[in-house]
């Protein structure tokens, strides 16, 4: 049944999150000029400086914007697993074949601009999810798809953790998981991946034998109030061994961690003394630079601590330094609000396909961006560990732009198709 | 698939929470907690100080005493130091390379900070900086301050105009206009009017980035401060007089204070033995200072002007003839007898020889001691008063009345109280009701516990030339050229004695003017003019007795009051006599004629002649 297709390819897209896109791109675009702002180069579209490149990035972004509308809607699901394995090929080809940039393994360059094929791994992977668990015959619940769809995310997140050793853009994919518990992943699994997370904060801060004792009594606690059969019994046994495992095995993996790993977990949880000179700096000059901003705001291009250099990485993924400093309250509410505003609506569109392909992709989008900003800004003001992800939309870099267009875009496509027939 | 579809609720609760909880934690730092603030302005802005010139000190014919010489302190920022050919640099600033390391310490440790400019050396003087200026270039993390030292042309009054010294830590606490290291004046008059001289601090600051290099001003200078200058004084001190005081006073302990008794303005306050104000100044400071701290025999840093009491000896007999004339119980007629001392007491006070009995002019011409015993006797076995006690505290209370046993309250940082004994202690001493006028006979010739600084006395004289009344004797006269200055309100307010009666004063100044005339300083003359005296020679446990003088001129219109005081010299006609009436002969006249006198006060070498004899004892 299908719809009779509009001429135009602009007539069904979605005008709102467009609009939110090129505003936040923007204003993005203007608080890199700041941060990185210079005297001596002070025209916005000077190329050689970093703001001058991020209008090339803006603009190419918006030609595979363009692009991405053009191609047939079908083009995505077609070859959703194709895409899936180029990416994740280059992936695993860049370590060999791509330069290495300051240290990093993980850039193809061509002259003066880099690609990371790792950040265009999440839209393919957003792809093949999408297909795999649109097929009608494949429940979640069952546990052997349950098991391919974590592979489908853990192989990208392993090659880029382990062979790229960018433990930023791996652990981006743990946001899949808002897309499967939406679709039937059992609550257990979050609740056991809650624990987990419970658990591993606790065993560094509490000393393990105590644990220990409190997991043991929590246990017979629990004894008291169910029924003691033979199951039960066996149950709670399994779950205290396992929160006892979990514990040992969290002291354990920590104490043969990097020894700045362990540093920025020292950092989050505020453990042993934090040299605010040496570990500690990144977070607490991300902290002057905000806290310093006061409510309004120092006024555009007014930031010192930016500006100056105190705050690392102030373009790409401390570029919320820069917002909070100059715009104060007012400007980094703003901000948080409208990449809200674009992650829930983007929601909201996804829950109107009919096509569960559109839905499960469009879920993801909206997970990625949520993890991006929860992870990017959280890191800035002290509430999430140091983790070098860009702000969406907003931190300076052409692949992190050009692959946030592509995952956005593709989802808009796809939803200006959203009445066409079931996929 | 329904149930499925209430999940999105979930995933969007928690997206929104996340989301008011970052935004609830903005508001945390960002307008609740304000340390950020002080810590990102502590970190970019580089506050510079602009220190004000200090105000200059002229004398009463405006005439510089103190003025200011730019001097350089060499700052250093250890972060930027690099590169560093400290064999070279050292040379240049004369310093051995464990000096340097030291200094480099020093400036890396707090409260100094690696990132923050320190003081590497201080007050360097122009002429090294000079030296310095040429090359600093090459020495990358260093650069000069420029600051103001004090220079003293005349060399004169240091211990009345005082010294500067460096705000340390406590200075800081108390007053937080200071920092520590900024200049401020420690005593005298740089003490006293230090927030007059001192200005005003500007204040620049500038932004930094995180190498610590200059971004240029904050809000293009919107909250900087320029710098307001000291304001000047010109004080009431007669620089030549001054000086010719302080060259009478060499190789001498003591002081002369001298005072203009219309106005209560110091035209004089010499202490001997002083310094070099100079000393106190620049890169060798500290080690002067030391070296005139721990010179215990000369103590040039005590300002015995304001500062030591002596008992005030036959000078007092002037005070106890007022408050005998004003109790009643003594007129210019009354005569007693002297048998070379006060015969009641068994010849106790002792006296010389002279002519008996005499009455009050004469009595105070030749200084009787016996006279003013009996004097004394009279004023505390008043019949009026029917007890002893109450005599006294009339005594005493009308002697305190000319700032006798207490502070003057005058612009000179530091004064001692001086002392008249009270009942009390007396009391204390003797036990209740078992003293009397025998008992403390001494007094009545200035001796026993009675203690007056220099000034308290020249003070005295001053009550007396006229007649009655006093302002507080004081330093300064005008401030930045008004002489309405509010600061110096207080000292344009008249006080009174107890005694107002002018007849009184005029008996004892005719007894003043027996003294030159025929009585102990005779042999002491001014070339035209007539003045009024009175010799004191201060019996004290410390040695040979101490040469006392006051006298003021001329007779009838009083234009100086002077006190001279020369400490174990002996008779007061020999030494403080001389000095005393070469001062006034000096400021009267603009000349002194009495060339021989001069030069036998100016080469009179007391102190050396005073340590042989110690030495001497010892053996």
């Amino acid at each position: 049944m299908e719809r009779k297709q509009s001429n135009n390819i602009f007539s069904d897209i979605d005008w709102v999150t467009v609009m939110l896109y090129l505003v936040l791109v923007t204003m993005g675009w203007l608080n890199i000029y700041s941060a990185v702002y210079n005297e001596d180069h002070h025209v916005i579209t000077d190329m050689t400086q970093k703001y001058g490149k991020q209008l090339i990035w803006i603009g190419t972004s918006l030609l595979l914007a363009l692009i991405i509308l053009i191609i047939d809607e079908k083009f995505y699901t077609a070859f959703s697993y194709l895409i899936y394995g180029i990416f994740l090929t280059a992936c695993i080809a860049v370590p060999f074949l791509g330069r290495e940039v300051k240290g990093s393994r993980s850039w193809f360059r061509f002259g003066d601009f880099g690609i990371q094929p790792a950040e265009f791994m999440k839209f393919a992977a957003n792809l093949a999810i999408a297909k795999f668990l649109s097929n009608q015959h494949i429940k979640i619940s069952d546990y052997r798809n349950t098991i391919i769809t974590l592979l489908i995310i853990g192989i990208p997140l392993f090659v880029i953790k382990v062979m790229q050793d960018e433990t930023g853009l791996a652990i981006v994919f743990v946001a899949f998981i808002f897309t499967l518990y939406r679709e039937g992943l059992s609550v257990n699994y979050l609740l056991l991946g809650f624990l987990a997370i419970v658990l591993f904060i606790l065993s560094l801060l509490i000393n393990n034998v105590y644990l220990f004792i409190i997991i043991s009594s929590l246990c017979l606690l629990t004894l008291v109030f169910i029924r003691r059969n033979a199951q039960n019994l066996f149950v709670v046994a399994l779950i205290g061994l396992l929160a006892c495992g979990m514990v040992k095995g969290t002291s354990t993996v920590y104490e043969h961690m990097e020894a700045h790993q362990k540093i920025r977990i020292d950092v989050l949880l505020g453990r042993g003394t934090v040299d605010k000179k040496k570990e500690g700096y990144n977070v607490n000059q991300a902290k002057i630079a905000i806290g310093s901003g006061g409510f309004t705001g120092k006024g555009y291009l007014n930031g010192t601590q930016t500006k100056y250099d105190f705050v690392p990485e102030q373009d790409t993924d401390f570029i919320f330094c820069t917002v909070g400093e100059e715009w104060g309250f007012l400007g980094s509410s703003l901000v948080i609000l409208l990449e809200l505003t674009l992650i829930l609506k983007v929601i909201f569109m996804a829950e109107r396909q009919r096509s569960a392909f559109s839905r499960i992709y469009g879920y993801s989008v909206a997970s990625v961006l949520f993890f991006h900003l929860t992870i990017n800004v959280g890191m800035t003001i002290g509430l999430a560990p140091v983790i070098g992800i860009p702000l969406p939309f907003f931190s300076y870099g052409g692949s992190s732009l050009w692959s946030f267009t592509i995952l956005l875009f593709i989802f808009i496509k796809l939803d200006s198709h959203r009445l066409s027939i079931l996929r | 698939m329904n149930q499925l579809s209430e999940r999105k609720y979930v995933i969007m609760g928690v997206f929104v929470l996340v989301g008011l909880a970052f935004i609830a934690r903005l508001f945390y730092i960002q307008v609740i907690d304000d340390s950020y603030k002080l810590d990102a302005r502590n970190q970019a802005f580089r506050y510079t100080t602009e220190f004000p010139v200090r105000g200059y000190i002229y004398d009463r014919k405006h005439k510089l005493l103190v003025y200011n010489e730019a001097a350089y302190d060499l700052m250093v920022i250890p972060k930027e130091v690099k590169e560093l050919d400290t064999a070279d640099f050292c040379k240049l600033l004369d310093i051995t390379n464990e000096d340097f390391l030291k200094k480099m310490k020093k400036a890396v440790q707090a409260p100094n900070s690696p990132r923050k400019p320190s003081i590497f050396e201080k007050q360097l003087s122009p002429k090294d900086y000079a030296a310095l200026q040429e090359r600093l270039y090459r020495f990358h993390g260093f650069f000069v301050q420029s600051r103001t030292l004090r220079k003293y042309p005349m060399r004169i009054a240091a211990n009345m105009l005082g010294y500067i010294g460096e705000a340390d830590k406590d200075m800081t606490e108390k007053d937080s206009y200071y920092n520590e290291g900024d200049y401020l004046g420690i005593s005298g008059v740089e003490k006293t009017y230090e927030k007059v001289l001192r200005g005003k601090k500007g204040l620049h600051i500038l932004m930094v980035d995180v190498n610590n290099s200059p971004k240029g001003s904050y809000m293009n200078g919107l909250y900087d401060t320029a710098a307001i200058s000291g304001k000047s004084l010109e004080s009431t001190l007669d620089a030549d007089l001054q000086l010719y005081g302080e060259q009478l006073m060499q190789n001498k302990i003591g002081s002369i204070v001298a005072i203009e008794p219309q106005t209560g303005e110091i035209l004089a306050l010499v202490t001997s033995p002083s310094y070099d104000p100079n000393l106190l100044v620049g890169r060798a400071r500290n080690k002067n200072f030391s070296t005139l701290y721990l010179d215990t025999i000369r103590v040039p840093l005590f300002n015995r002007a304001t500062m030591a009491s002596y008992p005030p000896g036959s000078t007092f007999k002037l005070v106890e003839s007022l408050i005998g004339q004003h109790e009643g119980v003594l007129s210019p007629e009354t005569r007693y007898p002297c048998s070379a001392g006060y015969a009641p007491m068994g010849g106790h006070p002792k006296c010389e020889v002279h002519p008996s009995p005499l009455a009050l002019y004469d009595a105070i011409g030749y200084s009787c001691n016996s006279y003013f015993s009996y004097v004394f006797k009279s004023i505390i076995e008043n019949k009026k008063y029917h007890d002893t006690y109450k005599a006294f505290e009339a005594w005493r209370n009308t002697a305190l009345s000319f700032n006798i046993g207490r502070k003057t309250g005058s612009d000179l940082a530091n004064e001692l109280r001086g002392n008249i004994p009270s009942i009390k202690y007396y009391d204390k001493v003797f036990g209740k009701g078992s003293w009397k006028a025998s008992t403390v006979i001494s007094l009545g010739i200035g001796q026993a516990e009675l203690g007056i600084t220099p000034l308290q006395n020249a003070n005295v004289v001053t009550i007396i030339a006229n007649k009655g009344w006093y302002y507080i004797p004081h330093i300064v006269k005008a401030i930045d050229d008004n002489p309405n200055d509010t600061t110096l309100n207080r000292f344009k307010v008249k006080w009174f004695t107890s005694i107002t009666d002018t007849a009184i004063y005029n008996n004892v100044i005719e007894g003043m003017s027996h003294v030159t005339e025929s009585g102990t300083a005779h042999l002491l003359k001014i070339e035209g003019v007539e003045y009024c005296a009175k010799t004191g020679t201060a019996e004290n446990p410390h040695g040979k007795d101490h040469s006392v003088f006051v006298a003021y001129a001329p007779k009838n219109n009083p234009k100086i009051a002077i006190a001279v005081l020369v400490e174990n010299a002996g008779w007061g006609a020999s030494w403080a006599g001389p000095i005393a009436t070469l001062m006034m002969e000096k400021y009267l006249n603009g000349k002194v004629v009495r060339k021989e006198l001069e030069k036998t006060m100016m080469d009179a070498n007391l102190i050396d002649k005073m340590q042989v004899k110690e030495v001497k004892k010892k053996k």
